[in-house]
Order: structure tokens, then C-alpha cells, then sequence
């Protein structure tokens, strides 16, 4: 006789059990490296900071519209943290996990499907960028900057941004031939966009081209919703954040599809 | 006997290639049917047809009652799977690894189907360590328990020991054994003879995607080989010449390795078997070698 529950019952789409068994999963290898991944995650942003803030800020630049320049690389940098901890990870590990480990063929053995497989990637993904994401936030306030109650949105707007950057690293890994492919897609679309998300600079002294390409980029929207978080909300971030969400649903959804294609033969 | 597993008909290509051709299969409830066929006869694309990750073009596929692909996964749900290749999280600990699983397959108490899963891989005492850890047959004995973790109904195994070392080899098919002896209905695919004459109660031959003999080994082995092998070794004229009689009186000669095999030698008249010619019961591997065309490992 069948041990398991699910033997018994009709079983629906995106289940809480089969999703937190998959997450159950990533938390378990995650134990093994967290200490390495939180060690860069930590030092990466000092370095960023310490380098640009201040060897900017002592030289070049002092301040950005009424920012001190430390202050505006520290926010800008909550993104850069975001894609890198979210796209990357999405791209490699899947693709890795799918060619080389066969991990996918295991869990879809089990009472499990490519949709709640791909939600539970992005979910955990999603979780453990949002919490790195902060942690370039909590360093600048380290360095100087003050803290506002604006910036507890903070993780959710992280969160919310990984999704869809986990979805987009997913739909990426469903679709290259070969790993070192990967290269096109960072060349192409992740270096692009950590550039002109506003991190470093202000998008308003970018060529109109470039501006344009900004505003549909979730990074720069991520990147303002930091800064109205540490500096003060303004009305237009509203139409931000759902501009977020629906980045997420939409790679959501893509991810599916391409991992449907790439797992079901 | 309800069939726990039932295929009509099924197909499944892959571009121009036809993995699976019109496969015919009823595993009934309670049996461990070996499918036994070369590399590439379609018995892995079959397996990954039975969990819904390939969808048949054409034919109906039932797994204890579950239409698949449409109900693919409450199907899985009474399935376990041991894959061909390791698939385990190298750096998790050996109860993890059954956990995630138990997990995935909704067992309501996790701890106590670790436990279960721990002493039947005799995995207790290593129970915290990582897998990498582990010995080549200690993983392969966790695959296999991380496949029946929630007690499954019906169990696919897929080459359980390919690659593995005899010993090794030796440990599974107690395990397989004992599984079957408990009435789990077992599926094996495999393309060792040796294995399949163990532990299948019945054997299916599959070649190019079709079923091309099923029974009893030795059922099998009584319709296409009759009862005795004759293995002549000599130069290759010598063999040349033996065949050529043999084939004269209607035997079946196949070639086994430095050696011809005249099939059915007990039928033979005159001197179609020489004198000095090796005579042994015989086998399966000469059933499946004079079926397929293949030689057996």
C-alpha cells in the first residue's frame, strides 16, 4: 500500500506540498555553501563602496541631486546585488541541474510538474536574493546613510525583482544549447542592464536612447524604488512596482514554457 | 489478475526516429517483469513514458488506473523510480536526500519513512554524512531506497546496476528480491541476461521498440532454444564449416565470442555437433541473441 498522501487524492495544479518539497531541497544544499555565498555577498558591496563611494566622492563626484554620491551608489547597489544574486544563479544552476546532475528527472519522477517545479526555483531564488539584496543597504547605512522606515519595503521590492530575474535566468537556461552560451546572454542582456539601471550615474545624463531603454529596465525600477524607500516615495512608484510584478508574471509563465519544452520530451 | 501497468499501441518518435513502436505491455499486479532489450531497443524512452516526461504520439498508456499523460501525476504518486544514472545531491546527507523525497511524494510522517528507507539501503549508521561520502554501492543502495521511500505500489527500475561491479551488483538484486517477495509490482529494464533470469518473473523482449517475446525464462528459453547449447571453439574455417552443417538441419547458430553456440543442439543428427563440442543447458542469452541479433552482456 502507497504511503503517500497524494496517492489518495486528485491532485491539482501548484501545490503548497510539491512546491515546499522542491524548496525543501534547495535548503538543504544551501546549508552546504551558505557561509561562501554570504561571505561575497557581504564583502562585494564593501568593496563596491569603498571604491566608487569614496574614490569617487574624495575626487570627482560629491553628490547626486542633493545625494551625497556614497549614499546613491549604496542604494543604486541593492540591484546589482538583486540580478547577480537572482539572474546568474537561475541560469547556471539550472542548466546545471538539468544537464549535468539530473536532479529535474528525480523530482519529476515524483508527483510533481514543470510548473511547480519552475514556481519553486524562482520562489527560493527569489527568497535568498531579497535577503542579499539588502545587505549593500545595510552597509551603506554602515557608511553613513540614515535609516527610514520606507527602506522595510525594501526586501519586498528585491524579492518581487528576482522573481522575475529568476524566471528570465530559467527561460534562459531552457533555451542555450551549451553552457558557455550563457555568455550571449550576459553580454546581451544582464551587463546591459545592471549599466543603465542608474546605479552609478543618473539615467537623465544618458543619451535618449538609453533613457528609454531605462525605463522598461526592472533594474532602474528597482533602483528608484530603493531610493524612494531611504529617500522618500514618490506617487510614480506605485506604477514601479507593478511594472515589477508584472516582469515576474511574465517570466514566470515564459519559464514555464521553455522548462516544459527543454523536460517533457 | 488486474494489470498494474498497460500499454496499447503506444509510439513515441523522435524526429525521424522511432524510439517506441507499437509497444504491447501488461505488467500485472504483484509480478517483476523484466523488459530486457539492447542498448537503444526503447526501454528507457518507455520508463520516462510511464512518468509522463515523454508523451506518447499515438496509443493509451495506464498505470493502476491512471490515463497518462492526463493523470501523470497522481500515477507517479504510487510509483517509485530508480533511475539509471545517479541522480543524488552529492553534498546533502544521506537522510536528506530521503527526506526531500518523502517530501515530494506527500508521505504524512517523514521521519519515520527516512527511518524505513535508512535500514532497508543499511544506510542507518551513515545516515549523517554527505553522499559524497559514501561508496559506489552505498549510493546505489540510496537510489533505490530513495525510490520506495513512500512504499510504493508499482516500482520502475531502470538498469538498476548498470556500470556497477558484481558485488555490488549482488547487494541490489537482494534488495530488488526482497521487494518482489513483499508483492510490489516491479518494472526492470535491463540488458543483462544474468539479471533478468534473477529476479524477473516474466520476461519481455523488446528490440526496436516492440515487444517481440514474453514469458517465463524459462518458457523463453524452452520456445526458442530448446533445451541444450553446443559451443564449438576452433580456427574460423573450422567454425565456418560447423555452422554450415548445423544451419543445414535447420539449427540456429549464433556467435558467442570466440566460439559458435549451435541452439537446440539436442535436435541435432549425425555429426552436426563435433565430439569435441562444449554442451550446456540452455540459456537465456541464447534467446535473446538469436532474437534480437545482439550480443548479450
Amino acid at each position: 500500500m502507497s504511503n503517500g498522501v497524494a496517492a489518495r487524492a486528485k491532485l491539482g495544479r501548484l501545490e503548497p506540498a510539491a512546491i515546499a518539497g522542491i524548496m525543501s531541497r534547495e535548503v538543504a544544499n544551501f546549508r552546504t555553501y551558505w557561509k561562501g555565498t554570504t561571505f561575497s555577498s557581504v564583502l562585494e558591496p564593501i568593496v563596491y563602496l569603498l571604491a566608487f563611494g569614496l574614490g569617487l566622492s574624495a575626487t570627482l563626484v560629491d553628490e547626486v541631486n542633493g545625494v551625497p554620491y556614497i549614499e546613491f551608489v549604496g542604494t543604486g547597489m541593492v540591484a546589482t546585488a538583486v540580478i547577480f544574486s537572482s539572474a546568474l544563479p537561475a541560469m547556471f544552476g539550472t542548466f546545471v541541474k538539468h544537464r549535468f546532475q539530473n536532479t529535474y528527472d528525480a523530482i519529476l519522477a515524483a508527483p510533481v510538474d514543470v510548473e511547480e517545479l519552475v514556481t519553486a526555483e524562482m520562489l527560493w531564488i527569489a527568497l535568498r536574493s531579497g535577503t542579499y539584496g539588502c545587505v549593500p543597504l545595510l552597509v551603506t547605512i554602515g557608511f553613513g546613510l540614515d535609516p527610514a522606515w520606507g527602506m522595510l519595503l525594501v526586501p519586498f521590492f528585491c524579492f518581487t525583482t528576482a522573481l522575475g530575474f529568476a524566471g528570465f535566468g530559467i527561460a534562459m537556461a531552457a533555451t542555450v544549447a551549451k553552457i558557455d552560451q550563457f555568455n550571449y546572454v550576459t553580454a546581451l542582456f544582464v551587463t546591459p542592464l545592471f549599466l543603465v539601471a542608474g546605479t552609478f550615474f543618473p539615467i537623465e545624463g544618458l543619451p535618449e536612447g538609453f533613457q528609454v531603454i531605462a525605463q522598461v529596465n526592472p533594474l532602474h525600477q528597482l533602483v528608484e524604488l530603493v531610493r524612494g524607500g531611504a529617500f522618500g516615495f514618490e506617487a510614480v512608484d506605485i506604477a514601479r512596482f507593478a511594472f515589477l510584478v508584472g516582469f515576474a508574471l511574465l517570466t514566470w509563465r515564459v519559464a514555464i514554457a521553455r522548462m516544459q519544452k527543454r523536460l517533457i520530451d | 489478475m488486474a494489470s498494474a501497468i498497460a500499454l496499447r499501441g503506444v509510439v513515441k518518435r523522435f524526429g525521424p526516429i522511432t524510439a517506441v513502436d507499437g509497444l504491447d505491455l501488461e505488467v500485472p499486479e504483484g509480478i517483476c517483469l523484466g523488459l530486457l532489450g539492447p542498448n537503444g531497443a526503447g526501454k528507457s524512452t518507455t520508463m520516462r513514458l510511464l512518468t509522463g516526461q515523454a508523451i506518447a504520439d499515438e496509443g493509451e498508456l495506464r498505470v493502476l488506473d491512471h490515463e497518462l499523460p492526463g493523470d501523470a501525476k497522481a500515477a507517479r504518486a504510487e510509483m517509485g523510480v530508480v533511475p539509471q544514472l545517479d541522480n543524488l545531491d552529492v553534498d546533502v546527507t544521506v537522510e536528506d536526500n530521503l527526506a526531500i523525497f518523502a517530501r515530494l511524494y506527500r508521505v504524512p510522517d517523514v521521519g519515520a519513512a527516512v527511518d524505513k528507507a535508512l535500514d532497508l539501503a543499511r544506510l542507518r549508521e551513515r545516515r549523517r554524512d554527505a553522499v559524497d561520502e559514501l561508496s559506489g554501492g552505498m549510493r546505489r543502495r540510496l537510489l533505490l531506497a530513495r525510490g520506495l521511500v513512500h512504499e510504493p505500489r508499482v516500482v520502475l527500475l531502470d538498469e538498476p546496476t548498470v556500470g556497477l561491479d558484481p558485488q555490488i551488483r549482488t547487494q541490489l538484486w537482494t534488495l530488488i528480491d526482497d521487494l518482489r517477495s513483499h508483492g510490489t509490482t516491479i518494472l526492470m529494464s535491463t540488458h543483462y541476461i544474468e539479471e533478468a533470469e534473477r529476479l524477473a518473473d516474466e520476461v519481455a523482449v523488446v528490440n526496436k521498440g516492440k515487444v517481440i517475446a514474453r514469458a517465463t525464462p524459462a518458457e523463453l528459453i524452452e520456445m526458442h532454444a530448446g533445451t541444450h547449447t553446443a559451443e564449438v571453439y576452433g580456427p574460423p574455417e573450422r567454425l565456418t564449416e560447423v555452422r554450415a552443417i548445423a544451419e543445414g538441419q535447420g539449427l540456429a547458430v549464433r556467435p558467442a565470442g570466440p566460439a559458435i553456440a549451435i541452439v537446440g543442439s539436442e535436435r541435432a543428427v549425425d555429426s552436426a555437433v563435433p565430439d569435441d563440442a562444449v554442451i550446456r543447458a540452455a540459456s537465456l542469452e541464447d534467446v535473446f541473441v538469436l532474437l534480437t541479433g545482439e550480443e548479450a552482456e
